[in-house]
């Protein structure tokens, strides 16, 4: 079902207004829902819901040797996976450009705000090292998949136990109690533009009738910081509303983040 | 580099980019060409199009579709890059395309396609930037119809320090903390248009506060105005 010009029409009237279609306010999200352990075979993984927005991740880890330029240290690989069964837009087959754009900015988020003291992952240097592979999902699209995946990535990597080892080999189906080493976790967050409004957490309507969207992961240490910092879409945008938007950015993620315990 | 005074591991200064090299018109054969380099990082980009985009279906009526493909040569990195697009490329491939769709007045094309290649000879960082540089002025050179040139260059923080087009070294800086060696770059690539004054690009790795970014982009649009100079210069020899 394309949207109709009627639908991006009425839209962009509404928030002319100052109005949503769902009657939400400008930056206000829709419910979020978290479930833990969805899978029992998964090493850790969540579902998230927000409003009818469902994604699962989970992760599954492995021995593996360390890639030659990083010899201390664990790796991370992150895919994403935008499955037909989740919208009438997704198509079988390999990634395409959304959804290595989507395991990117995940990926980005969860590197470069150090969630994961890789090094503490690394058993013998050069050697043998965890591999974390953390996949995602998309179970049903309503817009504002980027934002859900890295949330569920987030929290599936927070509830993920190490399995047990056995002579150098993984025992699987039996993990350990030990946790990932972990630091503070980045929340990821997109704020999209439509006509001259900037909104957060777009339903899939809206979602289509952005011209422009930024989306930045942030972590809330005494101050905070941008870790991962993207601007998508056909538009370009001036440097004062970049920044303006950053700062609502910074401020309702706050209360994302407040979520994550 | 965790004193203001200091220099760069190459000697430059905060605000000065690597040596710049530009020339239109490198590959013939193409509709329109270019070669832009920020030191070791040689981007070339050749553009096929506007040309008749076939199957039929995929054509809009009312303009031009504009395709951006980014990739490096096999050779152009330390460890050797297998051939062919890897999610990296993808990734760049359609931020590239971004960067520039701002500024190609595609409605003068309807139904058509405009084809841009871009290939990195050689990598040293702000590989992305040369490739958007080298992209702009190859559609310019093709004659394709744009409302202003697009500029990219890196900025970021090194260390403590705001510096313009980071390199190899640079990217990967490390300081000791707590016993281990911790990244301490961030790299953010960054395309402006210098006459609407816009930002089409922003891809941010890294760690950074909101006033040290400001502070990044600040010193990128002063030297993507630099770089539109140039760009300009080389064009007019065209002409």
């Amino acid at each position: 079902m394309e949207i109709l010009n009627i639908t991006k029409d009425k839209i962009r009237e509404l928030l002319e207004k100052g109005r949503r279609i769902d009657a939400r306010t400008l930056y206000e999200f829709r419910d979020i829902v978290i479930e833990e352990n969805v899978s029992s075979k998964a090493e850790g993984s969540a579902r998230v819901r927000i409003g009818d927005t469902e994604v699962i991740a989970g992760t599954k880890l492995e021995l593996v040797e360390p890639f030659a330029d990083t010899p201390d240290e664990g790796i991370l690989v992150v895919n994403a996976e935008l499955h037909p069964l989740a919208s009438e837009k997704f198509e079988l087959g390999p990634p395409d450009v959304e959804a290595i754009k989507l395991a990117r900015i995940v990926d980005r988020a969860i590197r470069e705000s150090n969630f994961i003291d890789l090094k503490k992952l690394c058993i013998e240097r050069g050697k043998l090292a965890w591999g974390i592979f953390l996949d995602i999902y998309a179970i049903n699209d309503d817009g504002n998949l980027i934002d859900a995946s890295a949330f569920a990535a987030v929290i599936a990597l927070k509830n993920t136990k190490i399995p047990e080892v056995e002579n150098g080999k993984v025992k699987f189906g039996v993990l350990s109690q030990k946790k990932l080493p972990l630091n503070e976790p980045p929340i990821t967050i997109t704020a999209y533009k439509i006509a001259d409004s900037f909104i957060l957490d777009p339903c899939s309507e809206e979602q289509e009738a952005s011209t422009l969207k930024i989306t930045v992961s942030i972590t809330y240490g005494k101050e905070p910081a941008i870790h991962g910092l993207i601007k998508d879409g056909e538009e370009p945008i001036e440097t004062e509303k970049l920044f303006e938007i950053l700062e609502i950015l910074i401020r309702e993620g706050k209360k994302i983040h407040s979520k994550i315990k | 580099m965790s004193d203001k005074k200091e220099k760069r591991p190459d000697g430059r200064e905060f605000d000065e980019t690597r040596k710049i090299e530009a020339k239109v018109g490198v590959i013939k054969r193409a509709d329109g060409s270019a070669y832009f380099a920020f030191g070791n990082s040689k981007a070339i980009a050749a553009v096929y199009g506007p040309r008749q985009l076939y199957p039929q279906h995929l054509q809009n009526p009312k303009k031009a579709i504009l395709r951006c493909f980014y990739d490096m040569f096999s050779f152009s990195v330390a460890e050797r890059k297998k051939p062919g697009p890897s999610r990296r490329s993808i990734e760049i491939s359609d931020e590239i395309k971004r960067a520039l769709y701002p500024v190609v007045l595609l409605e003068n094309f309807p139904n058509t396609v405009i084809d841009v290649y871009v290939e990195i000879i050689e990598a040293d960082a702000s590989t992305r930037c040369a490739a958007i540089n080298a992209a702009s002025m190859a559609l310019a050179s093709a004659g394709v119809l744009m409302s202003e040139l697009v500029t990219a260059v890196s900025v970021g923080k090194v260390g403590n320090a705001i510096v313009v087009d980071l390199s190899q070294e640079e990217e990967q800086y490390k300081i000791k903390k707590d016993g281990k060696e911790i990244k301490a770059t961030t790299d953010i690539a960054l395309a402006f248009l210098p006459r609407s004054k816009k930002i089409s690009l922003l891809h941010l790795d890294g760690s950074i506060k909101l006033s040290e970014l400001r502070e990044a982009i600040e010193l990128g649009k002063k030297i993507c105005t630099k770089i539109e100079a140039i760009q300009r210069q080389v064009l007019k020899k065209l002409e």
